[in-house]
């Protein structure tokens, strides 16, 4: 069986049967008596509607019921909520206007839900719902966040001021601005962060299911965290109890953020199933998830820089638009906060910092937190200033980042944005990663590419993130109307074997592996008897779900706690079987020994014991070997790192080649390298597609153009290059793992190394900063406006 | 996609009077575009004749020239050793259309008979002056394509192969649009004894053309050089969030010339 425990590169188990397509995704499900539901969209980005004559539609073949905005009105459900609340720098509340299932009154993007059809086919239920009529009054729309903030916009929501959300501020201006006035130099620039659609491989899909006897929901959903959906659709929308409601998120293919959000269709479709009484089935097209699947980033901002004359960074200075969309998604007001603002010290010791961020309406999909979620935007807007900061000043972008860095006796370290780093050592990761990348053999590469006609350049980034957003308490006070803790139970069964039931949720992130070894380590037991079970809040206690690169620093530190309640009940078992005192029973290998003798007894007899309780201290103890734990974090984790690109720009064309990358990220203990590796490449695969090739793009009143892959680049394997991944561990100090997390450092620290190559690329073109993605067009027209100077010299 | 009756003839004949009979009908080759507009409702027929049982498909070289079946596959013509030998800029064009799985349902005649502004193979086509044969007769390339998505073809006729002289060079080049992998520009060459013809697809509103200035130049000195200085004009050629007209014009030349380099 071979090494299996921390530290193995396990083969991930559940890939076999994802490979040999023997996994159950919802679409997979299929219910006694299903129906399907269509869902009528919006197909203008705002309108009053004036009328829905569903009556011919209700006649149609097949049809079995129509619903409407006003049915789901008429029963006094909820709207979607939003589970954050963010304050005005004023002390206000939010805006947080009305989010219905189903419109009413208005629709305020395209894709917003207006009707469903259900019928006992999807053909029936489409070719009804071309029979609906909807009479609407257009309205005028915005789309972009300059638009939207323009005076005398069109309001999105009526009485929301300007399209402000909310306007909020960390750190304080006059200190700052004190600070700024000082300053021997200032640097400034100004830049946005893309628009992305996240595009999981699987479509969102949902089924609702009644039991007519028991009068009990099941849905079965395509969600990162089905607690959490269990608890906003029952206690928020539909108004059932927990234990009328179950929530099953069987294997999902892909989220990034964009499953964990409760969604209209989830609520519709269990909804529904209790009115027509038949389970209702809903799968998006892929167009619809185009046009219904949260957004992510889509910021605008300025930064500017204070510095004395050595270039030490004194302030930092920052005021930024975020697009929320149409309306507020589950999580939308915290990303550009709490997981954006407070990560603006990133690895530097900046000691004042001011941040002002909009947050706005738009006629356009909800936005949300898309792998990595507010921290690649603080992460692309910090590590492109200071590559701004090194070219206007003229010192090396290196040695610029490196006198600014975090040292690594500061920690802990206490940033002036709210966050306490626990440990890091940047210093450690930028040495490995400029050796690993041959940064100083970069120029002889430039002038090679530079004889074949291509532009070469390199590209640094030096990130900070934080994972496993805790404790509970701390996020409460900053808004969240949640906890973020994380649940395991750990079964021990009688022959020995073991079940983990996680509240955390794997959709791709290989955890019935990795959760698996850490059994394997703590317990002894071979990888072969533990198994892993989440995604059902019938089986599992509670769970938090998986995202923000939690699932092992929060859910992994749950089955640590639990799994040590195991050891401690089991200890008390072997020292009733051994005659010995609870005191002497030391457990190692999976054994229970008394110290300094070689009297043990394995874990499987301590567990037969525990179900076999015939000679047992049944006075004192329990029968069973179950144990749970509920894990509230003392604090975030802080992986950080550093990446570096390298590119060749074809000048005839303005196409960027990918040439070189290498990533050297702090990810805390390794569990399973090989994971690890696959998290790393995966997000850099992303941070690339986001830096050279994806944008969605909105007309300007709020047509989505870039709605199918014939307009919306995905990157492709061919785009990505064979890349260099290590890590350079420092341990997370404050959970018994030591993990800090890895799902999301690849998407934060490559975007701004990418740009930053492509702009060393065109250094000589008189390029200073360019927004992302560097396509083609745009980087052939700077080459093209640079030639008449480039001529002259 | 609606409902419609579905056919699958066993004669040319019969699949020819299907497809007169009904003005709705339409014929199905691999499906790769046809399927798609049907699913997402774009297209309501009321009968669809599948092309695949007559016997369409097949690669034949005879003299001075190579014949392939309508509904021979892309991936067919990309693997054809004789496609490779006598037009290598064809057997190329055919290995980078869309992916395995397109190449594998995707067929020759179902791609010039939709004719898309941005597809590959009418630029060969045009610019190997080649044959499109019907159930009826032959239609020169140059009087084939009328447009984007608009051919010569009649209402039920059927393109049964496709007639290509063979050229001493030729080469494709296609610079892609990275969301589709469709051509922004695509330029085809061929240079026969008589002259060099090129085609250029993927920039033109109304879809494939020859690239006259560059013919002449080419003709008389076929080297990328010959073409450097000639710029194509903007006007009328397509601009969308992909690429500006502009940018297609420069695409042309630079796309032309390395089309050039690569025939040799
Ligand atoms: C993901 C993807 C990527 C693609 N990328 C490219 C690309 O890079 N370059 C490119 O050129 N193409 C590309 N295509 C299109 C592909 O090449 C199609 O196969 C082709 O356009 C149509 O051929 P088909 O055999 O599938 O025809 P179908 O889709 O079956 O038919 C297309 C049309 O032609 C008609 N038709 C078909 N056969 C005949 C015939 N023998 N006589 C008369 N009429 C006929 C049909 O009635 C229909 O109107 C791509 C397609 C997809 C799905």
């Amino acid at each position: 069986m071979g090494f299996e425990g921390i530290g193995a590169s396990v083969r991930r188990r559940e890939d076999v049967r994802f490979l040999s397509g023997k996994g159950n995704y919802t679409d997979d499900i299929n219910r006694p008596g299903q129906l399907y539901a269509f869902i009528v969209r919006a197909d203008r980005p705002h309108a009053r509607i004036d009328g829905i004559d569903t009556a011919e539609a209700e006649k149609a073949p097949g049809v079995v019921r129509v619903f409407t905005g006003a049915d789901m009105a008429a029963e006094n459900l909820g709207g979607l909520p939003c589970g954050w609340q963010i304050h005005n720098q004023d002390g206000s509340p939010m805006a947080e206007p009305p989010h219905p299932v189903l419109a009413v009154g208005k629709v305020r993007h395209v894709g917003d839900p207006v009707a469903v059809v259900i019928a006992e086919t999807r053909q029936e239920a489409k070719n009804a719902a071309e029979l609906i009529e909807i009479r609407y009054t257009d309205l005028p729309a915005v789309a972009s966040l300059t638009d939207a903030v323009a005076a005398g916009a069109p309001e999105v929501h009526d009485g929301v001021a300007g399209n402000i959300c909310y306007d909020w501020v960390i750190g304080d201006k006059a200190t700052v601005d004190a600070v700024f006035a000082k300053a021997d130099r200032v640097v400034k620039l100004e830049l946005t962060n893309n628009r992305l659609i996240p595009n999981a491989m699987e479509p969102r899909a949902a089924i609702g299911d009644f039991d007519t006897s028991s009068g009990d929901f099941t849905l079965y959903t395509t969600s990162q965290n089905p607690h959490v959906i269990r608890l906003l659709m029952g206690a928020f929308v539909l108004h059932i109890p927990e234990n009328k409601l179950r929530v099953v998120a069987p294997d999902v293919g892909g989220g990034f953020g964009s499953k964990i959000y409760h969604y209209a269709e989830e609520a519709i479709v269990t909804w529904a199933a209790g009115k027509v009484r038949r389970p209702v089935k809903w799968t998006a097209e892929r167009s619809e998830s185009f046009m219904s699947d949260a957004h992510g980033r889509d910021h605008v901002s300025t930064a500017e820089m204070a510095l004395d004359k050595e270039g030490h960074f004194l302030g930092l200075r920052i005021t930024t638009l975020a697009n929320m969309g149409a309306y507020l998604s589950t999580f939308a007001p915290c990303v550009p906060t709490y997981l954006y603002a407070t990560l603006l010290a990133g690895v530097y010791k900046t000691p004042v910092i001011y941040c002002n961020v909009k947050a706005v309406f738009t006629n356009t999909v909800p936005v949300d937190a898309y792998r990595g979620a507010g921290r690649p935007e603080a992460t692309y807007l910090l590590e492109r200033l200071v590559d701004v900061i090194a070219h206007d000043t003229g010192i090396d972008k290196v040695e610029l980042r490196r006198k600014n860095f975090i040292p690594a006796d500061a920690f802990p370290y206490q940033t002036p944005v709210a966050l306490q780093y626990d440990s890091g050592d940047y210093q450690t990761t930028l040495k490995v990663a400029l050796a690993n990348a041959d940064w100083n053999g970069f120029e002889a590469r430039r002038a090679e590419a530079k004889a074949r006609g291509k532009l070469r350049g390199i590209g640094i980034s030096t990130y900070l993130e934080a994972c496993g957003i805790a404790p509970s308490a701390v996020v409460g006070s900053l808004g969240a109307r949640a906890g973020l803790y994380e649940v395991a139970n750990i079964r021990v069964h009688p022959t020995g074997s073991v079940t983990v039931f996680t509240g955390t949720h794997s959709h791709g992130q290989g955890h019935e592996t990795t959760l698996a070894q850490l059994v394997v380590d703590q317990l002894g037991v071979p990888l072969s008897q533990v198994e892993v079970v989440h995604g059902d809040t019938a089986k599992i206690p509670f769970g938090m779900g998986t995202y923000g690169s939690r699932s092992l620093a929060v859910g992994g530190s749950a089955m640590v706690k639990a799994m040590d309640k195991i050891i401690a009940k089991g200890k008390k078992i072997a020292a009733h079987l051994m005659e010995a005192s609870v005191q002497d029973i030391e457990f190692k290998d999976g054994s229970f020994r008394v110290a300094g003798t070689d009297k043990a007894k394995a874990l499987h007899e301590i567990s037969l014991a525990a179900y076999v309780p015939h000679n047992y201290p049944i006075e004192e103890l329990e029968p069973g070997l179950d144990e749970t734990a509920f894990y509230d974090p003392k604090n975030f984790t802080f992986p950080g790192g550093c990446h570096i690109a390298e590119v060749e720009i074809d000048p005839e064309t303005g196409v960027v080649e990918m040439v070189n990358f290498t990533a050297v990220d702090d990810v805390g203990r390794v569990v399973n390298p090989m994971i690890v590796e696959g998290q790393v490449q995966g997000g850099v695969a992303q941070g690339i597609g986001q830096a050279l090739l994806e944008s969605a793009l909105y007309d300007p009143h709020g047509q989505l153009l870039s709605g199918s892959y014939m307009d919306y680049t995905m990157p492709r394997a061919n785009d990505i290059p064979a890349m260099s991944v290590a890590t350079e561990n420092t341990m997370c100090t404050h959970n018994p793992l030591g993990s800090k997390g890895c799902g999301e450092v690849g998407a934060i620290g490559s975007p701004p190394a990418v740009i930053n190559a492509v702009v060393d690329a065109l250094k000589d073109h008189g390029v200073r900063h360019l927004d992302m993605p560097a396509t083609a067009p745009k980087l052939w027209s700077i080459i093209q406006a640079a030639q008449p100077r480039l001529a002259a010299e | 996609m609606y409902d419609f009756t579905y056919d699958k003839p066993g004669s040319l004949a019969d699949a020819v009077k299907l497809l007169s009979d009904d003005m709705d009908a339409k014929a199905l080759a691999g499906g790769q575009t046809f399927i798609p507009v049907l699913k997402q409702r774009l297209n309501r027929p009321s009968r669809v004749v599948d092309l695949a049982k007559l016997g369409l498909s097949g690669i034949t070289v005879s003299g001075d020239k190579v014949t392939i079946g309508a509904m021979t596959t892309h991936a067919t013509i990309a693997s054809s050793a004789e496609i490779k030998a006598k037009i290598p800029g064809l057997q190329h064009q055919a290995s980078l259309i869309g992916d395995e799985a397109v190449r594998h349902r995707g067929t020759m005649g179902g791609s010039l008979a939709n004719n898309d502004p941005a597809a590959c193979y009418p630029s060969a086509v045009l610019a190997l002056g080649g044959t499109i044969k019907t159930d009826r007769r032959s239609i020169p390339a140059d009087e084939f394509f009328q447009g984007m998505f608009t051919t010569a073809l009649e209402q039920g006729e059927i393109i049964t192969s496709i007639e290509l002289p063979i050229p001493e060079k030729s080469a494709y080049e296609k610079f892609r649009n990275p969301a589709s992998r469709y051509a922004i520009v695509g330029v085809f060459v061929a240079k026969f004894p008589s002259g060099v013809r090129l085609a250029i697809t993927g920039a033109g509103q109304g879809g494939v053309f020859r690239h006259t200035e560059f013919e002449k130049a080419l003709s008389a000195n076929f080297s990328p050089d010959a073409i450097a200085g000639i710029k194509t004009p903007a006007d009328g050629l397509n601009s969308d969030i992909h690429a500006s007209a502009e940018y297609r014009a420069h695409l042309v030349n630079v796309v032309a010339r390395r089309a050039v380099a690569k025939a040799g």
